[in-house]
């Protein structure tokens, strides 16, 4: 497996999220090429989890979003899932009253057939015994998920797409609320992933972002304002202004996305 | 024609029923999402409040006017103890709630069968309810007039209620965001049990109503609290508008199937059109969209 | 590291057919032995509702699906059985119609839809086919669109509600309120022949028997894994490229087979299958003994409505009032202040050590 790339692209072209008259997502494009550390960064409504349900079938949009030559848009959520887009959430999603084992059985296992469904499971399936070392949790493969540390769960999560085999990983928000030592270790741990899959980490961590990104995307107000290097982005003008500038104007749709968002 | 308007009248009139028993569960089950099965005993609750009250004041005019708000507090404080006593344990388990609350159901309907006896009770309807009106060769009788006006007055109390009244922005506040309307100052657990409150004490008003119709005994609310579920169900959560268009819709439905099949093909045959309605519109009629994980 | 199962499942994998051992030794053994006629075939109609538990168990326990229509498939397969033994009935002794049809039918001649049932076969394969069929239909609609857990329990009482109607609206060719009673053989035997009724008994405990190894293979294995992700998190199982509606759907069709099954089964046992054993109370009760034992645990779940459905009987005559108030407050304790009903209650006590639920292993 090693050294294969397995990442795909992602293309979207003018993709739009309303609701109820919110426009959410404004005619986005966004390229990613295969085998990227993508940062997806902006304020608080900007659009990109909205960007990001969109691309996985979680709420509707029109458009565009190609990955791997196939459209996703329109496609029920497993269907968008089973080829190979595996994602996150901002609050850790692992199933609670399982083990640790059990959550990377259950990701490994979508393409099983009945018949092994309805057997038990023998012995830990090779994927999901390297993923545990990945995410470095081989010694509590039997807790029970729910009494897990909160950057455990997300580490947990993160080896949940590794053993789905998905080649395009979308992390919402992956180190928010972690320690220092554990954002450097989700740090290290996506660099390597990213050599064989194509990663984009929704972020608002501006140092994570510094030290881990191979380029940066940045949205405002549902719209690309900006994209490059980390360094070309951090020089340009409108950034600039978004993030440090007039901070007291009002944005107008500012609290309702906040809402969405909640 | 004129067979076609009294069939339509029917449905109105089955529909106002139904309206009248649903409008508490839209604020319980709507705004709240509590499945309270105890609804139809507090509806029950309202129906011997009537009776007992007719004991009393013989005028059977003055004693429905005065069963009205009586049955409302009855039924509204029984509800407001349930809320108490379990309800508020059990907002994270919404189908749990389902099955505490028929239990507490189970008591009071051995309740009532311990105060008042196993047997349905009559009580005499005012002269003024018992007639009817002839407009064209249709019929309006006067009992179903009075509940569809009663549904009617109720529909915009409540509106009233939640659009204009503090309690009513606090209710709204709390329903849509509970952590925000907490740190606002919103004193959560009191508007949940006013809510309640109110809720139930719609359904005494109802339990009033159909002493004009139906039976009076310690079971009749299982005759109506699954109808009652099924139109806030189609209507959509947190909507009145939904519960008002469902429930007419539906009794119009069931008073022209059956007119043409029969009663028991026409209950099986509304419950078809539920199922395939909620294949178009899986969260009913109304609902907010927003983006959650639920 | 690659060691095969955790010493915890290990040890579990040789107190299951301990436990199972000694449950197949009481209840197919010991039971017959001591207990009278009488005792025993109330017993029977117990393990009836047992059945009905073991699917609760795994539909609602571990699928999260509150399942409050058991009634309905419990009748249809009763029903189904019924229709066949009163046939059965009717041409042993020299009829042409069931009893029930001379007295109310309007017509001389057999439904159609009864015809089929006169074959033993055909009527047996119905009591588990029949009420799946039902259940994958309703779930299929429901599960698809992805409607509410709370819609979908109101709508399994509803479809409760309307079949009970329907059945007592039909007088003339399901014997309406009254049902299909005073059955008489099971299949050339008479059922008034004690030594035949503890036959009965004897397969309706095997049939429990057999109806919790599935449930238990079902549980420990992926699928069951599966069903608890689902319960607990539907959204994040599709993102992992599920769909969680076929995993919920199996879980609700086979609970609706075993009820099914169960229902078939009472009908011998019993010798009567009504619309009152059918409607929303009915469909309620089936939910009570599996709440109070434990939801999520099998033998905790087939125990409670073992214990449930004594108490009923024993007490419901004697004490009407005071065993509806018990059974209110049943629901009301064992629901809302001990979700994991006494079963949890066992494993509480067995280790000390808090942990968030039991739903993992314990079975």
């Amino acid at each position: 497996m090693k050294g294969e790339l397995k990442g795909e692209g992602l293309t979207v072209r003018d993709l739009r999220v309303t609701f109820d008259g919110f426009t959410a997502v404004d005619g986005v494009d966004l390229d990613i090429r295969p085998g990227d550390l993508r940062f997806l960064i902006g304020p608080n409504g900007a659009g990109k989890t909205t960007l990001v349900d969109a691309v996985t079938g979680l709420v509707k949009a029109s458009g565009s979003a190609r990955f791997g030559g196939q459209e996703l848009l329109g496609r029920p959520v497993q269907a968008i899932a089973r080829t190979g887009i595996g994602r996150t959430f901002q609050t850790a999603t692992v199933f609670e009253n399982l083990t640790v084992l059990q959550n990377l059985d259950i990701a490994a296992g979508a393409g099983r057939r009945w018949w092994t469904m309805l057997r038990r499971r023998k012995e830990v399936p090779e994927p999901v015994e390297r993923a545990l070392e990945t995410i470095g949790l081989s010694a509590l493969r039997d807790r029970p998920a729910g009494v897990l540390a909160h950057g455990q769960k997300q580490w947990l999560e993160i080896g949940m797409l590794l053993v789905q085999d998905v080649r395009l990983l979308l992390l919402d928000e992956p180190v928010a609320g972690m320690s220092h030592d554990e954002r450097q270790a989700t740090g290290e741990l996506l660099q390597r992933i990213s050599e064989e899959r194509t990663v984009v980490v929704i972020e608002h961590d501006m140092d994570f972002m510094r030290s881990f990104a191979r380029s940066v995307s940045v949205l405002h107000a549902g719209r690309m304002l900006s994209e490059g290097t980390v360094a070309e982005v951090q020089a340009d003008a409108k950034v600039q202004e978004v993030y440090l500038g007039r901070a007291a104007e009002p944005v107008p749709s500012e609290p309702v996305a906040t809402a969405q968002e909640a | 024609m004129t067979v076609i308007l009294n069939q339509s009248f029917t449905g109105i009139s089955i529909g106002a029923v139904l309206l009248l028993i649903a409008l508490g569960l839209t604020l319980t089950f709507g705004q709240m999402g509590v499945i309270n099965m105890a609804h139809g005993e507090f509806i029950m609750a309202g129906a011997y409040t009537t009776y007992v009250l007719q004991q009393s004041i013989s005028a059977a005019g003055l004693s429905l006017l005065v069963a009205l708000p009586l049955a409302f507090l009855v039924a509204g404080t029984l509800g407001a103890l349930l809320e108490w006593l379990l309800i508020r344990r059990l907002y994270t388990r919404p189908l749990d709630t389902l099955l505490v609350t028929w239990g507490f159901s189970l008591m009071l309907q051995q309740l009532a069968r311990d105060i008042f006896g196993a047997p349905n009770v009559q009580t005499r309807a005012p002269d003024l309810l018992t007639g009817h009106i002839s407009v064209g060769g249709v019929t309006f009788a006067n009992s179903r007039l009075f509940i569809l006006g009663l549904a009617l007055l109720c529909v915009l109390g409540l509106t009233l209620v939640l659009r204009l009244t503090p309690l009513g922005r606090r209710i709204r506040a709390v329903v849509q965001n509970r952590d925000l309307a907490e740190v606002s100052g919103i004193a959560s657990e009191r508007v949940d049990r006013t809510t309640f409150f109110i809720g139930s004490g719609l359904a005494g008003v109802a339990g009033v109503a159909l002493t004009l119709v139906g039976p009076i005994g310690p079971t009749m609310g299982t005759n109506y609290i699954v109808d009652a579920f099924l139109v806030v169900v189609v209507g959509g959560i947190g909507q009145l508008k939904g519960s008002v268009i469902t429930a007419f819709v539906l009794g119009v439905l069931q008073a022209v199937l059956e007119y043409s099949t029969t009663i028991s093909v026409a209950k099986v045959a509304v419950l078809v059109a539920i199922v395939a309605f909620l294949q178009w519109r899986p969260q009913g009629l109304y609902t907010l969209r927003t983006r959650s994980l639920a | 590291m690659t060691t095969t199962v955790t010493s915890r499942a290990r040890l579990a994998r040789f107190r299951a057919p301990g436990g199972f051992l000694l449950g197949a030794v009481l209840l197919l053994g010991v039971a017959p032995l001591v207990l009278p006629d009488f005792r025993l075939s109330l017993l029977a109609k117990y393990l009836c509702y047992a059945i009905v538990a073991v699917g609760v168990s795994l539909a609602w326990g571990r699928g999260g699906l509150l399942v409050l229509g058991q009634g309905v498939f419990f009748g249809l397969g009763g029903y189904a059985m019924a229709m066949h033994l009163k046939l059965a009935d009717a041409t042993a002794a020299g009829e042409t119609l069931p009893d029930f049809m001379q007295l109310y039918g309007t017509s001389d001649a057999l439904p159609w839809w009864w015809e089929p049932f006169r074959s033993p076969l055909f009527a047996l394969v119905m009591t588990v086919v029949l009420p799946m069929a039902v259940a994958a239909a309703l779930g299929f609609f429901v599960f698809r669109r992805r409607v509410k857990g709370a819609y979908f329990a109101i709508l399994s009482q509803a479809l409760a509600a309307a079949l009970a109607i329907w059945l007592v609206g039909q007088q003339a060719t399901t014997g309406g309120t009254n049902g299909l009673t005073d059955i008489q053989g099971f299949f050339g035997y008479d059922l008034n022949d004690p030594v035949n009724q503890r036959m009965v008994y004897l397969v309706i405990a095997a049939a429990l028997l057999l109806v919790m190894v599935l449930a238990r293979q079902l549980f420990v294995s992926r699928f069951g894994e599966l069903l608890v992700a689902v319960r607990d998190s539907e959204e994040r199982v599709r993102f992992l490229g599920y769909n969680p509606a076929n995993v919920k759907l199996v879980a609700y069709v086979v609970a609706a087979g075993m009820a099914g099954l169960a229902g078939a089964l009472f009908v011998p046992a019993v010798g009567i299958i009504s619309p009152a054993l059918i409607g929303i109370v009915p469909s309620i009760g089936f939910v009570i003994g599996a709440a109070v034992g434990g939801r999520a645990s099998l033998v905790g779940a087939v125990l409670g409505a073992v214990a449930v459905a004594w108490a009923q009987s024993t007490l419901s005559d004697a004490f009407p009032a005071a065993w509806t108030y018990l059974q209110g407050l049943l629901f009301v304790v064992a629901v809302g202040f001990l979700p994991g009903g006494l079963a949890s209650l066992a494993t509480l006590l067995r280790n000390r050590r808090t942990r968030p639920d039991s739903s993992g292993g314990a079975v």
